[in-house]
This record gives structure tokens, sequence and C-alpha cells, in this order.
């Protein structure tokens, strides 16, 4: 099958940092080729200075996340037939949210200090005196999802908040934070989730655009992950944060108004004892008017309130069963 | 100047097991490696990892049996017994560490079947054993803050006084060159798959770690002992694990037969992999395989149980052929899988170079034998990894460090330098898949004296190319071109050694099968074969042979 493919190139030796040069290769593949495949040939047979990583070619060690047109992917288990039609053109470029070492190479530095930020691994107040610890099957399948995580990157590379905000631990590290709080092995549960709670760029960071479940190719789906911690947070009483507090006004004003709230959203978010954050608001909240953008200050209830405020009802009186 | 008290090469299972067991010591501890650790080939592994649990009813000694069985009587018996013995702990130790295995009812570890063996032993994570291991030893190794040089890449070792006193590398996204002291160092750099083409492997088991030992003048033993796995894919040689036969999947040939019926009648489909291989080879041979393929079938064990059990088995026959296993078989055949030769060691993985220690898959110690146990190799990693590791630590109580001095280092430099001057010539990817090809013509599942002196004029052929390899690439930083260089002089030397040990093996034994002399000599042949580094010789080789150690088990006849 004839393929081109548009590489991005980028030498530290010879370009400035946020350079890059696009390069076209055009090639003729075997059908069930993969993206991998065809870097491999460019690499072998026509261009040997083309730096990428790459070494199972069966999706487990994640050595090879990429972006291919635009998405983060690993590619030795992206089939071009998959990404491509007769006569357009595959573009790879090297992961997001992460620095570029040369062409498709990227660091892995930051991805590997915030996995260390979370304390990853076992920490039993103490050992079974013989054998192994004797839990329950199901409660070690559940582990699986976030086990099946092969650290290659992607979620990173894609993560909308991460692109904003560095200091957000990120979905991979907390998901492998998850492992470890879900475990019942583990004697920290309690004080991870007070950790990961309070601490910036904890899970209240994530702005739940899915993108990361999206793009993992191990489906270990970090959003749910991140999610299942809120409300163990909570469970746990953690309430002291500006996401619980969020999530709290989030669903007063829609249970009581039928709709959001974005004002009393905001200040409560902060609390309301939270003077130099409420400051902030305040400056926001006066060029919002100036702009012409500022909510309403009673909002206006939702035409079928009463039904909305039913469900919620129900939905509480379900989880209290 | 970097140094430490134990330098550990290569951070797959037996590196980072070692590593742990080194700084529990309280040793300065360094790990260095090629790729980071997590993407080290350990992660590969899927079926599994054997252990007798003496406290539920199984013996060690029925595994160290069937170990011994496996390796047509070619394993060290001693060394089987330790492995076997200590299995136990080994394990128990990684479900401590964090390792999430599959568990019973009872909430205790539970087990799968897995070949040669008719207990179920093996214990497992799902089809991701190996990577669920070895990310739990990472886990480990950041707790105790082990150093590690991480995409560093080792190209010599340092020999003072005939002593192993460090390594000198490639710092690859810089490109400078360091040396590293240590007053020991443990070789754990994995195998050598991509010796052959197709193979199971990853790119990166391109056999450094046998070649620098070999080069220090370790002998390589029983490099004939090449393992074909029976269930590759096609084309790429990606591997669909034993489990799946573990589990009741068949095999079948063009006329939907259960051919394993017939040359395994007790052990069916689990027969030991080599015998598996003969057989579907000898289908394929005569006209009942399909486009050189058997089948793979697991339909009879229904969808759920397969995305339960076998989930990453399922995904690679989906992505990789876009086949489901649970409405179709799937075209298998056999493939390079392992290699049981390797780096000669002791018990307590000393080889003959004082302070150099080998564990893994690049050591020989020998528990493999003519053919490995599937779910031994990860066992033979941490219950070595460890063992090194502490004897390494004795070791190094009654020794001082290397000079410090930048010999070595310029030395290296120097033949780096040179290898980059050199003018556009030979490509290192033609030579190494050439090579490769020709490997696996050679010394393949059926091999006789004509094949392998062909696979031996291939050897010859790619040594005289060498010298005109030259790098295209002639930066510094993720140079990858340089280090494929590099690895092809080590894959040159491992395919070197392999094609003169089979030559020297003059009977069949386990994966070593000769149709011009098809059986076991045990009169002049239950010895190991020894391929020692001598540039006086033809070719760079001096094969030996040494006794095989035999504790209780008389050798029989293998049947199964
Ligand atoms: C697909 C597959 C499935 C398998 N399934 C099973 C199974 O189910 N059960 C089982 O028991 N066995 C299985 N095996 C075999 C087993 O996985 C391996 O034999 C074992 O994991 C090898 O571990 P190791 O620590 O010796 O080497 P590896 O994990 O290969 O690690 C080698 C290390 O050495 C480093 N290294 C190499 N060269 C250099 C250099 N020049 N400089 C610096 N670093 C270097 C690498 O970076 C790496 O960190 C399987 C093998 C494959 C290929
Ligand atoms: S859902 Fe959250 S963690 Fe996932 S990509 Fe979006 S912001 Fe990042
Ligand atoms: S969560 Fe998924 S995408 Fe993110 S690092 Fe792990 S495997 Fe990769
Ligand atoms: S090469 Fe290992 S995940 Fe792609």
């Amino acid at each position: 099958m004839n393929s081109k493919l548009k590489v991005s190139r980028f030498d530290p030796e010879t370009m400035g940092s946020g350079q890059r040069r696009w390069d076209e290769f055009e090639m003729d593949l075997h059908p069930s080729a993969t993206v991998l495949d065809a870097l491999i040939q460019i690499r072998e047979e026509v261009d040997g200075t083309l730096a990428l990583r790459c070494a199972c070619r069966a999706s487990i060690c994640g050595s090879c996340g990429m972006r291919v047109n635009g998405e983060a992917k690993l590619v030795c288990k992206t089939r071009i037939a998959d990404v491509t039609e007769e006569g357009t053109t595959i573009v790879i470029e090297p992961m997001g949210n992460h620095g570029i070492i040369k062409d498709l190479v990227v660091s892995l530095d930051p991805f590997f200090d915030k996995v260390r930020q979370v304390d990853p691994y076992l920490q039993p107040d103490e050992e079974p005196e013989q054998g192994e610890f004797v839990v329950n099957n199901d409660s070690m399948e559940n582990l699986l999802t976030a086990m099946n995580c092969i650290m290659c990157g992607a979620c990173v590379s894609d993560c909308t908040v991460l692109e904003v905000d560095e200091a957000f631990i990120g979905p991979a590290a907390l998901a492998k934070a998850w492992r470890f709080v879900e475990d019942p092995r583990d004697d920290q549960r309690d004080e991870r989730l007070k950790e990961l709670n309070e601490v910036e760029g904890g899970i209240w960071d994530c702005t739940r655009c899915f993108k990361c479940v999206e793009v993992c190719p191990k489906d270990v789906a970090p959003m749910d992950r991140i999610m299942e911690m809120r409300d163990m947070a909570i469970e746990a009483g953690n309430r002291n944060t500006s996401g619980y507090r969020h999530t709290e006004s989030f669903s007063k004003s829609v249970k009581k108004h039928g709709r959001l709230d974005e004002a009393r959203l905001a200040v409560e978010s902060a609390g309301y004892t939270n003077i130099p954050r409420l400051i902030d608001l305040a400056e926001i909240g006066v060029k919002s008017v100036l702009k012409g953008k500022m909510p309403p200050i009673v909002p206006h209830k939702a035409d079928e309130n009463e039904k909305i405020t039913r469900i919620f009802e129900r939905v509480e009186s379900e989880r209290n069963t | 100047m970097y140094k430490h008290d134990v330098l550990i090469i290569g951070a797959g299972l037996a590196g980072l097991r070692a590593a742990v067991e080194a700084t529990r010591l309280g040793l300065d501890v360094a790990v260095i490696s090629k790729v980071h650790p997590v993407r080290s080939h350990s992660n590969a592994a899927q079926g599994g990892i054997n252990a007798p649990l003496t406290d539920r009813g199984d013996d060690w000694e029925g595994h160290a049996l069937d170990t011994i069985k496996g390796s047509d009587y070619l394993a060290d018996q001693d060394a089987v017994e330790i492995m076997s013995s200590e299995a136990g702990d080994a394990v128990i130790e990684l479900e401590r560490m964090g390792v999430i295995f599959s568990r019973g009812e009872d909430g205790r570890l539970g087990t799968r079947r897995f070949g040669g063996q008719l207990v179920a032993r093996t214990f497992f994570v799902g089809a991701i054993t190996g990577s669920a291991i070895l990310h739990v030893l990472y886990e480990q190794a950041l707790k105790h803050g082990l150093n590690v040089y991480e995409e560093w890449f080792v190209t010599d070792l340092i020999i003072e006084d005939g002593r192993c006193v460090g390594v000198v590398a490639l710092d690859i996204k810089t490109g400078t060159l360091h040396s590293i002291w240590a007053k020991t160092v443990i070789m754990a750099a994995g195998g050598a798959g991509r010796v052959f083409e197709p193979s199971t492997n990853a790119i990166i088991c391109t056999g450094d770690g046998l070649a620098l030992a070999w080069r220090a003048g370790v002998p390589m033993m029983d490099m004939e002992m090449v393992q074909y796995h029976p269930t590759t894919l096609a084309r790429t040689g990606i591997l669909l694990s034993e489990a799946a036969r573990g589990e009741g999947a068949h095999l079948l040939n063009s006329e939907g037969d259960r051919f394993m019926l017939k040359y395994a009648p007790q052990y069916e489909e689990l027969a030991s992999r080599d015998v598996v291989s003969r057989s579907e080879q000898t289908e394929i041979n005569e006209g009942r395989g399909i486009d050189g393929n058997v089948l793979l079938d697991l339909r009879h064990l229904g969808r759920e149980f397969i995305e339960d059990r076998l989930g990453y088995l399922q995904e690679v026959a989906v992505e990789f052929l876009g086949i489901d296993l649970a409405e179709q078989p799937v075209p298998v055949r056999p493939g390079v899988h392992y290699i049981m030769g390797g780096i000669k060691t002791d018990v307590d993985g000393a080889t003959v170079v004082p302070g150099l220690y080998a564990a893994g898959e690049c050591a020989n110690v020998s528990v493999h034998g003519a053919n490995r146990l599937g779910a031994n190799s990860l066992l033979d990693t941490v219950v070595f990894g460890r063992r090194s590791a502490v004897h390494a630590a004795e070791y190094i109580k009654s020794v001082d460090a290397g000079s410090g001095s930048d010999e070595h280092l310029n030395a290296t430099k120097a033949r780096i330098q040179s290898l980059m001057d050199r003018e556009p010539n030979e490509n290192w990817a033609a030579v190494r898949n050439y090579m490769a090809n020709e490997m696996t013509k050679g010394i393949g599942v059926f091999r006789d004296q004509a094949s392998m002196e062909g696979a031996k004029a291939a050897i010859r052929n790619v040594n005289e190319r060498m010298p005109n390899i030259a790098i295209q690439n002639k930066g510094k930083v993720f140079n990858t071109d340089l280090i494929f260089s590099l690895e092809m002089e080590f894959m040159a030397d491992v395919g070197n050694a392999i094609v003169h040990s089979a030559l020297t093996r003059k009977e069949s034994r386990g994966a070593h099968f000769r149709t011009d002399i098809t059986e076991r000599d045990d009169e002049n042949w239950l010895k190991h074969t020894l391929a020692y580094h001598d540039p006086d010789n033809e070719d760079g080789v001096r094969v030996e042979t040494s006794p095989v150690t035999i504790t209780k088990w008389e050798p029989v006849k293998r049947v199964y």
C-alpha cells in the first residue's frame, strides 16, 4: 500500500528550541503495517538520523507514544490503514506537554517525577506472618484497570489541564495513586487521599475533558479513576478544599435553581473566609461586568425546576439506602 | 567521577531484583539501562511465573523434576534444586511488594497450568504478568531511591588485573561517554532474540551482555539451545502466550485435527515447547499447515473467559491481525523466543572473571538446559537476581575500587570516533537483516550439518562486512544509528558463538534437533558446550565442553 508520511523533525544541535522542520516520506508498505513499521523503515533505509523510541512492537513497553494526526497514540499498535485513506498524508509529531529531546523523542523526566510524587509503592503497616496477603480476588481484579498502565505518556500528552498548568499531577500519576488507594493491602489510604485532596495540582484540578480516556491505549480511563478518588476523598471526610466546596455549591445551585449560579459557585468554591482569593474574584467580577459577562446575581430558575429537585432527592435517598 | 559499590547492567526483572536486594543490604547501588527501566523486555512476559508452593501441597522436587525433564537433562541439577526450593519464597515476596497476582475464592494466590507440567503452579496477572511484576519492582526501586543511569548504553566492561571494576557507557541523550567505577558489576542485560528474524523479542534484545562478558573472557554456555515458541504470529513474530493453551486452547492443523494428541498423548498441547514446535513444523512440512501456520483455537473458552483471563492476547489478536479470538482461530507458528544459552555462572551468579556476576536471560546457571519450561524464566530472574546481589555484596568486602584511570574511556572514545569517521558504505540494518534471516534458516526448529554450515558462512560474511559499517548520523544527541551499529557488533559475536556451539553438538537434545543425528546421545553428549572468545582460533571462537551436574535424577528418555 502506498503511504505518505509527514514527520516533525527537531535537532537540538542545529536548531533553536521551539523550531521544527517537516520531512515527507512516500513509501510502499504491507497492508497490515503499523506506523511504527513505517518509521523503522525510514530509519533503516532512508534517514538514519531520525530519532524515535520503540522496543517491544507489541503495545506493552510504552516507548512509542507519539501524536498521529494530532492525537497521542502508540504507533506500534496504530495501523497505517486505520489512520489514512488513499492519497492523504499521515502527520507524525512528538507527544505534547513533554519537552522535545530530538525529533519524536520527548523527555519523560517530569512525567516520572509526578509518578514519584504520589509515593507509588505499597505501604502496609505490617506484613502477614506467613505467606501472601489474603484478600478478596475481586478487589485485586479491580486494580488491573490501573495496573494495565504502561507509562506511555499519551494521556499526559493530550491532557488539556497540563497544557495550561504544569503543576497538575496529571492523569497517569493520579491513576497510579488510585491503584494504591484502592489496594486493600495498603494502609496509607486516608493519608494518600488527604494529600491528593489538598496538594497543588491534585484531584480537583481535572476539568473532566475526557481526553485521557479517549487516548489511553490501555483502557486505564484515568479520568474515571480521578473522579472515584474525589468521591473517596469526600467520604473520608476531606471537605476543606475548593474542589469539595465547588462540587457542593454546584449541586446545591442546580438542585435549588435548576441551573448553575456561576457567581455564587466561584465565591463558595473559594470559601467565604478565604479573603485573598475573594479579592481576586472581586477583580474578575468587575472585569466581567465591564465586558458584559457577569452572570446574574440572582439566577433565573429553570422552567421545570421541581423535576430537577426531585431527581436530586431521589439520587440522595438511593445513596442513603 | 561516577563510583558505586555495585553496578547492575540492566533494569529488567533480574537487574531490578538484584538492585532491590543490594540496596536493602545497605550498599551504594546503581542500575544502568539503555532504556527506561519499565521499557525493559521483561514487561513482555505474559503468561506467568512458576513456583511450587509447599504450604499448599505442591512439592518443589516435582517442579525440579519437570524442569530437568524439560531441559532434556542438560540442566545442572544443583542449580535447579536451588531455583525450585527458593521459588515459593520468591513469589510470595513479589506479592508482598505489591504484585496483584490473580487469586482464588479463598483470597489466596491462584494458578494456571503451563507447558511441561501436569501440576498447575504458574502464578499470573491476567496476561500481563511480566509488566505487572516489572512495574512493582520499579516501584520498589523508587521507594529505595535507587540510582538509575537511564538511557545509558554500556559499550565496554572495565577489566583491571583480571577483575571487573566498572563500565564505559554512552549517555544516549547527550552523546557523551563516561566511565562508571564499581567494586562489582552484575550483568543482567537480557536476551538476544534479535540475532534471529522474526522473533518475539523486543528490538532492544541484542545480546549486549553476552558479548560484553564474552569479550572479557567468560564463556557462553550451550548457545545452540535457542527456544522456538510454538505460538507466534507470522511476519512480526509477536507472541501469543502459552497461557492460552494453559487455559485450554487447542492447536489444529488444516484438517481441523488436534494433532498434539498424536505427538504427546499425555500432555497434549502442554508438552514442552521444543516438542510442540517440532510437532507443528512437522505438520506444516507434511502439508497440513495453512500458509506456513497452524491454528490456535480458543473459541470454546468463551468470550468472557478470554477477556478476563487473557485480555492482552485478545488485544494483540484484534489490533495486529483483526482477529477476535472468541470468534475465529488464529494462525500461529514456531518463532524464536528465548536463549537458554548464556554467560556461564555458578549458582551464586559468579562468572570466571572476579567481580563480574550475571543473572537473568543473559546468564546460564544452568537451570533451563536444552529447553526452558514456560514461566521458568521469570522465576530464574528473581531467584538468581537476588542471589547474585547477595554474593556480590560478600565479594566487595574484600576488594578495593578500580584505579579510576581514563585509559579505558579514552580507548572507547577513539574506537567510536573511528566508527563515526568511516565513509558511507555498509548500513547496519542491511547487515542485521541478512544475518538474522540466515540464522533462522540455519539454526531452526530442525537443523542439520548443511544448514548450520550455511549459518556459519553467513556469520563470516557479516564479520567481513562489519568494518565497513558506516554511520550516517553524525550528531551526538540520541544517535540511535550509532547505538544500533554497536549492537550489531554484539549480535555478530552472539551469532558466532551460536553457530560454533551448534556445530559442535553431535546429537539431538531439546531445542537442538538435528535431522541428520536424531537421537540424544548421553554417553558422549551429556555435556555443556562452552564457547570462548579466542582471537587465535578460526572465527575467533574456541568451543570446549564441561560435564553436567546430576544430583538425584538420572537421565531417562523424555516422553510427554
Ligand atoms: C513475549 C515474551 C513473553 C514471555 N513470557 C514469559 C512468561 O510468561 N514467563 C516467563 O517466565 N518468561 C517469559 N518470557 C521470558 C522472560 O520474559 C525473559 O526471559 C526475562 O524477562 C528476561 O529478564 P531479564 O531481566 O534477564 O532481561 P530484560 O528484561 O530483557 O532486561 C534487560 C535489561 O538490560 C538492559 N541492557 C541491555 N543491554 C544494555 C546495554 N548495552 N547497556 C545498558 N543496558 C543494557 C536493558 O535496557 C534492560 O533494562 C517471555 C519473553 C518474551 C519475549
Ligand atoms: S479528564 Fe482530566 S486528567 Fe483527563 S485529560 Fe482531561 S483534564 Fe486531564
Ligand atoms: S494511563 Fe494510559 S495513556 Fe496514560 S500513561 Fe498509562 S497507559 Fe499511557
Ligand atoms: S514499541 Fe513498545 S509500546 Fe510501542
